[in-house]
């Protein structure tokens, strides 16, 4: 390995915080780590949590106002732990401070099997799905949570699946059965009772009506269901059951090489093809130690942002079609053929091109994709006004959208939003610009925002950032560096192939990596783009194995979702499915 | 040929006419629809994708006639029949050429709106009798909507009936001979082409139906032929609106040259593609939205517009 071992990393770069803490809880309460992404990393014990997480969000000077990710890791079967403290579980709470422009991992030892933590809900609201995926995921416990139940597997579901013992694969597993009695106590477990939920089957003088949408509904975009309590139209109440779409793409890369899972998380955000690659990948890089040649990184940016004008293409057509327009979706559409049409010439696929690779691209761009691209560049941008005229100044769908859904933005943190859900609330918070990755400092765009948070501001947000990105693809053309599309370090995969038949070293080298793939030296770093929906971010452990030790996947579309009963409450069915429509999510980025 | 056997022709070449013009139509609004959405629409089977609606006939037919185990199944059966019935009905008194007209009603615009006004108890019952709560939720905006345009729909005729001095639509029709009543009472045309969109729960007033909402709405449960028969009854229904207003507001089949039926078609064909141009353009209103652009928007209109007519007519004495 040419790399440095994690061992000796640079000091963190927001390292002010932990001398802060260890002077407020004590030397032996708060130990730091180093982490190959540079994130502040700190270790503590569960009766102490809660505490020192009060003290980040509310007392702290510039505190740390989101609930940015919260996950755990068996670190029973782990190889290369590098001098931290003993643990079973830990328990990952991953803060962001929007004053600091910076994250803090806080980590919470878990010995022995059946480990718990303290609730942190009355700190954040948003922590509620993320505690119940950890009770459904680990068998970890969460005291004082409101309703510690399975949320992506169903109720009844044996073991708790990214544990280290429990299967990855079919065939460790025995024979699948169904018996008929078991299906019908499964279906009767999905009937709604709204008492599970706080709701009140009578009114004052009245029953309320429950209606069930999803989650096969037109409405929706996927799987998702939602339970409303309803008085004639109006929304009394609502709950979400989310999990039908889920197909355990954590554990998956637990069991893929670090390059086979790449296409993997293309399907992730269904819509965002290689947006999903690019957090991945540059958290492989980021543990490798690897940079990307300046070629890559372009191409890089080029394909990402093309794909948000795809992803943005299919969320303004959606729209409007759930508020009955019928038009404008096919218009969009043949758009987005359009755009798929140059992503299949460069990378041969479609939606899913998997084109991204650790330290670069698959292959060098073709012959002509200039052309393809400037025609694009000159076709979207008057359809676009076409459709402001068509969509944004009609005046029913103005009535239908805006003071809809509304939220602040000191609400979208306490909930987790990112993206263009927060930034339609005024807040200017894109990564791009506030921590640029991949090569974004190179690049002159601007970041739109919106003013009041309602789903007319959400639309109007997405639609500029297409006219951004469009911005960003005209620079790529421009100033495509030349040289090379992937990185000569040895671990990038699949590796160079020139040398590998003038000498022996290097054909091992080649063959090995691209038989077993490389070994990813020991550490854990997590990267996180401004992905078309919101933050994505890919927290990866390597206990320098070919495979990943724990990949978590941070979805934007997770914490929004569970938004839903927040700002839908007092309204009418009606307004659910434009607040749905303007949430832009993807219901494989719910429950990945 | 006897009196009688002239009417049974009018009346079976009315019937035939107007299914050949419904199902047709389903042809024309996907076609339309398809050439403003940049795409094809139906055009594999038959010339022009013309058999479409013979291949969907086909189809239908041969579907299993199901009803749902939960319903009320005599109203669920009958609920359909009845929209199609009052439909099929209000064509009796319409005036298509001065020789052609199933019935001349002196009071054929009354027929109409009653028979109008029977089509929502179809609505209400299809939702009630499907016991879906989206069917029930749909039949409840149809009900609402329907009821409440159904005035300012009405409200809006009395203007013509005051100009033309009858309920009779062909008097109405002879009445225009110098002009058409869609320059006095433009108001009254406008309101009334709304409110026979609504009428025919078409966007933008297809609540009872919104599939982004409701799924289906009130016809969540039907499928086979008694769904055909709502689905028919719509197109049937659009026709419906437009030979009206052609006949109340364009001077039904009077026009130069050309023979009068051909006048009425052509004024009707231009209305239907109104129908549809409308469908292909805009999103659907909240309910509530809808309710208050009724009650506060159109029947002030409607009002100032009957009022300005009798005041007009006052004045001309």
């Amino acid at each position: 390995m040419t790399d440095t071992p994690e061992s000796k990393p640079a000091a963190p770069d927001g390292a002010g915080i932990i001398p802060d803490l260890q002077r407020r809880f004590g030397t032996d309460a708060i130990v730091p780590q180093p982490t190959r992404d540079r994130i502040p990393t700190i270790w503590t014990g569960a009766d102490r949590v809660g505490a020192i997480l009060r003290y980040l969000k509310q007392d702290v000077p510039q505190p740390y106002r989101m609930l940015y990710d919260l996950t755990a890791i068996d670190e029973r079967d782990r190889a290369a732990r590098q001098d931290q403290p003993p643990s079973d579980f830990t328990v990952v709470y991953h803060l962001l401070s929007f004053d600091r422009n910076e994250d803090l991992r806080v980590k919470v030892a878990l010995r022995g099997e059946s480990g718990s933590v303290p609730t942190v809900t009355g700190l954040w609201p948003a922590a509620n799905w993320y505690e119940r995926e950890l009770w459904d995921m680990f068998g970890i416990a969460v005291d004082g949570h409101p309703r510690l139940t399975r949320i992506l597997l169903p109720p009844w579901w044996e073991g708790h699946p990214l544990r280290k013992d429990h299967p990855a694969r079919a065939t460790e597993m025995g024979p699948f059965r169904m018996p008929p009695h078991e299906q019908a106590a499964m279906e009767s477990d999905l009937t709604f009772r709204p008492e599970d939920y706080g709701m009140t089957r009578r009114g004052d003088d009245f029953d309320f009506m429950f209606l069930n949408v999803g989650p096969h509904h037109p409405g929706t975009h996927g799987l998702l269901r939602v339970m409303l309590q309803l008085d004639g139209q109006q929304i009394v109440d609502l709950a979400c059951d989310i999990g039908y779409h889920h197909r355990g793409a954590e554990k998956m890369g637990e069991r893929q090489s670090w390059h086979t899972f790449i296409p993997y998380t293309d399907r992730v955000d269904y819509l965002g093809g290689v947006m999903n690659n690019f957090p991945y990948v540059m958290a492989v890089e980021a543990l490798a130690g690897i940079e990307p040649p300046a070629r890559a990184k372009v191409i890089r940016i080029m394909l990402a942002e093309l794909f948000r004008i795809i992803s943005h293409l299919v969320f303004y057509g959606t729209f409007s079609q759930d508020l009955g327009q019928m038009s404008p979706v096919f218009y969009m559409f043949t758009d987005r053929e359009r755009a798929l049409d140059i992503v299949e010439a460069i990378t041969g696929a479609r939606m899913h091109p998997g084109w991204f690779r650790i330290g670069g691209v698959a292959q060098d761009l073709p012959d002509g994709w200039e052309t393809l691209v400037r025609d694009f560049l000159a076709y979207l941008p008057p359809r676009l006004k076409e459709y402001d005229r068509e969509v944004l100044h009609n005046r029913i769908f103005k009535a239908r959208t805006q003071g809809i859904g509304q939220f602040t933005t000191d609400e979208a943190i306490e909930w987790g939003a990112t993206g263009p859900m927060l930034r339609s609330t005024g807040l200017e918070w894109d990564y791009r610009k506030k921590r640029p990755y991949g090569g974004y400092d190179q690049f002159d765009f601007d970041i739109p925002t919106g003013r009041n948070g309602d789903s007319y501001d959400r639309a109007v947000v997405h639609i500029e950032e297409m006219r951004q990105s469009l911005r960003i693809i005209e620079q790529c053309l421009n100033h495509m560096p030349a040289g090379e599309y992937k990185s000569r370090n040895s671990l990038a995969t699949p590796p160079r192939r020139d040398g590998a038949l003038r000498d022996i070293e290097t054909l091992i080298d080649h063959f090995i990596h691209t038989s077993w793939g490389p070994a990813v030296p020991p550490g854990e770093a997590s990267v996180a783009v401004e992905a078309t929906k919101g933050l994505n971010s890919y927290y990866l452990v390597s206990d320098g194995n070919v495979e990943a030790y724990r990949v978590r996947i941070r979805t934007p579309s997770f914490p929004h979702i569970q938004m839903l009963p927040m700002i839908t409450r007092g309204l009418t069915l009606s307004d659910l499915i434009a607040i749905l429509g303007s949430l832009d999510y993807v219901l494989a980025d719910v429950d990945r | 040929m006897s009196p009688t056997a002239t009417s049974v022709l009018v009346v079976v070449g009315v019937l035939f006419g107007l299914f050949t013009i419904a199902s047709g139509l389903i042809w024309v609004e996907r076609r339309l629809l398809a050439l403003w959405q940049d795409r094809y629409g139906p055009n594999r089977v038959g010339p022009f994708g013309l058999l479409q609606v013979v291949a969907d006939m086909i189809k239908i037919l041969s579907k299993e006639d199901w009803i749902p185990p939960f319903a009320d199944k005599p109203v669920f059966v009958i609920a359909p029949a009845i929209l199609m019935v009052v439909t099929l009905l209000s064509f009796a008194v319409i005036p298509f050429t001065p020789l052609i007209q199933v019935v001349d009603l002196n009071i054929g615009l009354l027929f109409f709106l009653g028979m109008s006004s029977l089509s929502v108890y179809s609505v209400a019952l299809a939702g009630w009798s499907s016991n879906n709560k989206y069917a029930l939720l749909g039949s409840m905006r149809a009900v609402g909507q329907m009821l409440s345009y159904e005035v300012f729909m009405g409200l809006s005729l009395m203007g013509v009936v005051a100009l033309a001095g009858s309920f009779g639509l062909r008097e109405i029709v002879e009445a225009q001979k110098t002009l058409w009543f869609c320059v006095p009472q433009c108001l009254a045309l406008v309101v009334f082409f709304i409110g026979g969109l609504a009428e025919t729960r078409r966007i933008p007033f297809d609540l009872p139906e919104a599939e982004n909402e409701l799924v289906a709405g009130y016809h969540v449960e039907y499928s086979g032929m008694k769904f055909a028969m709502f689905f028919l009854s719509e197109y049937i229904g659009i026709t419906l609106i437009s030979a009206l207003t052609v006949t109340l507001f364009f001077g039904g089949w009077l026009g130069p040259w050309l023979p009068p039926l051909v006048w009425f078609l052509l004024k009707t064909f231009i209305l239907i593609g109104l129908f549809i141009l409308i469908r292909a353009a805009l999103p659907r209103p909240r309910y509530d939205q809808l309710m208050s652009f009724g009650w506060k928007l159109m029947l002030p209109l409607v009002l100032l517009n009957l009022l300005a007519t009798g005041g007009w007519l006052l004045a001309m004495r």
